[in-house]
């Protein structure tokens, strides 16, 4: 499939239409998808219509827009008016949305084409797509492997070339993980950057929208898109941010990279090696490597299982029967909820409930979700002093490659682990990218992580581009 | 793990009802082993000295928004109502709310 890039300027040109495009699309997806399971639903008749609507433009003369014609996948934990979003959750099952997300909004008035919505883990808690309720996503390198989680299903349909662009959110890793084990460009934006409104909420202080792509500069096209100010997101920042197209071709000179060791140590050895690699490509770009140590990152992964949990066992009370999506009757309106929510949810949803009601509960409050917030704070000054002494941050996506269905799913923990390096970033509320480098030895793709310090998002895509360029050699 | 499960099956079952959610027998054994083994990894932070430390809600000091207080259009309310279990003249229906409790 070609980029985004390319695509666009295709349809706006007027060599391709938007219409024979996502054609193309269809046809890959009918082709393949029964076996790779990446969309949840596809909506033909609507993706029709944003096309021809894209093709009249161009024929009248009228500017598409910057991403005419491009077949988008879009997560399904994120509403689109009239489509079916199910969060990947029983308990949404035929739920459709009275109101389209902003993110998705931006995108159709850009010219995109939304052509479908993705696999996920149930509510986005998960690390393999394992967890949802339609079954999970195939890894298109090797179908024995799983995608990565939880916005598997995005990550899939880019790499399997259903569509060039996806998107996803990332709460703990969701879209630098999946991206990494599917060799793909992945992007979690500082918070705040791109409007939360329309996406169902799992971790309200921690999600974040952003793009999968197979190259960086179609990230910085498509966030240039998405991003911004949102009067409908109370979280939105207000201020403008950089032009992250012109990031990517401001090299690296002179650029400080710190090599991080807490995220390195404990990757498997092929994929610290090609971290390693990344280095050495940006050092003969001109960018000085200075190794560093941030031994509070380790505390990420105990923070986050205990804050992310606390705020969906929040945010998931609303799933009462009452007013959208499963029911399962009974005679007084108490049980009705009990019965809703136990039938509605799977067990990854109800573990995180649970845990997190457990740590905001009577006698537990201090100990866990109170010593977590201060932990998150430890861990936030403790990469603002990191970011005094180096520009970005270079470290491992994943510590291993992906794994094979059923390898983690008796023990939580250990599915908890693969988040190990990418959590910090959303505590801080930091951006952080995913940039495919090469293989393992067994063929499955390997990502490098690039993190800047909160609002400097441009540094990633200065990064980013210069990896992308050195691995291609 | 090693250590003594900081949980409790009893607990569980307190948590869960607080939850809205039943149990079955081998769930709450289940579940009594997981959570507590996730616990039991978070005793690394609650061993830590934080003294001093500032909990952190959220990542940015963002002050409340309001906005302009002018009319704008809601959503439709019989499109609203459509996503609904049950609906009647206009409002959601559910069964009997007071009684006694489960």
């Amino acid at each position: 499939m070609n980029t985004a890039h390319d695509v666009a300027s295709q349809v706006r040109s007027g060599e391709v239409s938007a219409a024979s495009l996502l054609e193309q699309s269809f046809a890959a997806i009918a082709a393949r998808d029964h076996e790779l399971n990446a969309f949840l639903y596809l909506d033909h008749d609507g993706a029709r219509a944003t096309a021809k609507a894209v093709d009249e433009k161009v024929a009248a003369g009228q500017d598409p827009g910057p991403l005419a014609g491009v077949p988008v996948g879009i997560k399904d934990n994120l509403a689109m008016r009239g489509v079916p979003t199910t969060c990947g959750s029983k308990i949404l099952d035929g739920w459709k949305p009275p109101y389209t997300a902003t993110v998705v909004e931006r995108l159709l008035a850009a010219g995109a084409v939304p052509v479908g919505k993705t696999n996920l883990d149930e509510f986005a808690m998960g690390s393999s797509t394992e967890n949802s309720a339609f079954g999970p996503s195939r890894n298109p390198y090797d179908v024995t492997k799983v995608p990565g989680g939880s916005s598997g299903g995005s990550a899939v349909a880019v790499a399997a070339g259903f569509v060039p662009v996806a998107l996803g959110s990332d709460t703990g890793g969701s879209i630098r993980q999946p991206a990494a084990f599917c060799g793909l460009v992945g992007y979690k934006p500082s918070y705040g950057h791109v409007s939360r409104y329309g996406l169902v909420a799992f971790s309200s202080s921690l999600d974040q929208v952003g793009p999968f792509t197979t190259t960086v500069a179609d990230a910085a096209l498509v966030t240039q898109v998405i991003g911004g100010h949102d009067p409908a997101d109370s979280t939105s920042m207000p201020d403008g941010y950089d032009d992250l197209l012109a990031a990517c071709g401001r090299g690296v000179q002179g650029l400080k990279v710190g090599l991080c060791s807490d995220l390195l140590d404990g990757a498997d050895a092929e994929i610290v090696e090609r971290v390693r690699q990344a280095a050495a490509v940006l050092e003969a770009a001109g960018a000085e490597i200075i190794d560093i140590a941030i031994p509070e990152l380790r505390l990420g992964l105990s923070a986050y299982y205990l804050i992310a949990p606390a705020e969906a066992s929040s945010n998931l009370a609303r799933y009462d029967g009452v007013r959208f999506g499963l029911r399962v009757e009974r005679e007084d309106v108490a049980a009705m909820n009990v019965a809703t929510r136990t039938a509605g949810f799977g067990a990854e949803v109800k573990r995180r409930i649970m845990l997190g009601t457990y740590a905001l509960s009577a006698g537990y409050y201090d100990a866990y979700y109170g010593q977590a917030q201060k932990t998150r704070r430890l861990i936030t000054n403790a990469l603002d002093a990191a970011y005094e002494k180096v520009d970005v941050l270079l470290g491992a996506t994943t510590p291993t490659t992906a794994f094979g269905f059923g390898d983690k799913v008796a023990d939580p923990m250990s599915m908890y682990l693969s988040d190990l390096f990418t959590i910090p970033t959303n505590l801080a509320g930091h951006g952080a990218m995913s940039v495919p480098f090469g293989a393992a030895s067994d063929g499955m793709p390997i990502g490098v992580q690039i993190l800047s310090p909160g609002r400097r998002d441009d540094r990633l895509f200065q990064v980013g581009a210069v990896v992308e360029a050195g691995v291609a050699k | 793990m090693s250590d003594p499960n900081p949980l409790t099956k009893e607990e569980v079952v307190h948590v869960a009802g607080l939850a809205r959610l039943e149990l079955s027998e081998e769930e709450v054994t289940t579940f009594t082993a997981q959570l507590g083994s996730i616990l039991s990894h978070a005793a690394d932070i609650s061993s830590l000295s934080l003294e001093g430390l500032t909990p952190m809600a959220h990542p940015f000091d963002l002050e409340n928004i309001l906005r302009e207080d002018v009319v704008a259009p809601s959503l439709d309310r019989d499109e609203l109502l459509a996503g609904a279990p049950s609906v009647e003249a206009g409002r959601f229906k559910v069964g009997r709310i007071l009684g006694e409790a489960p």
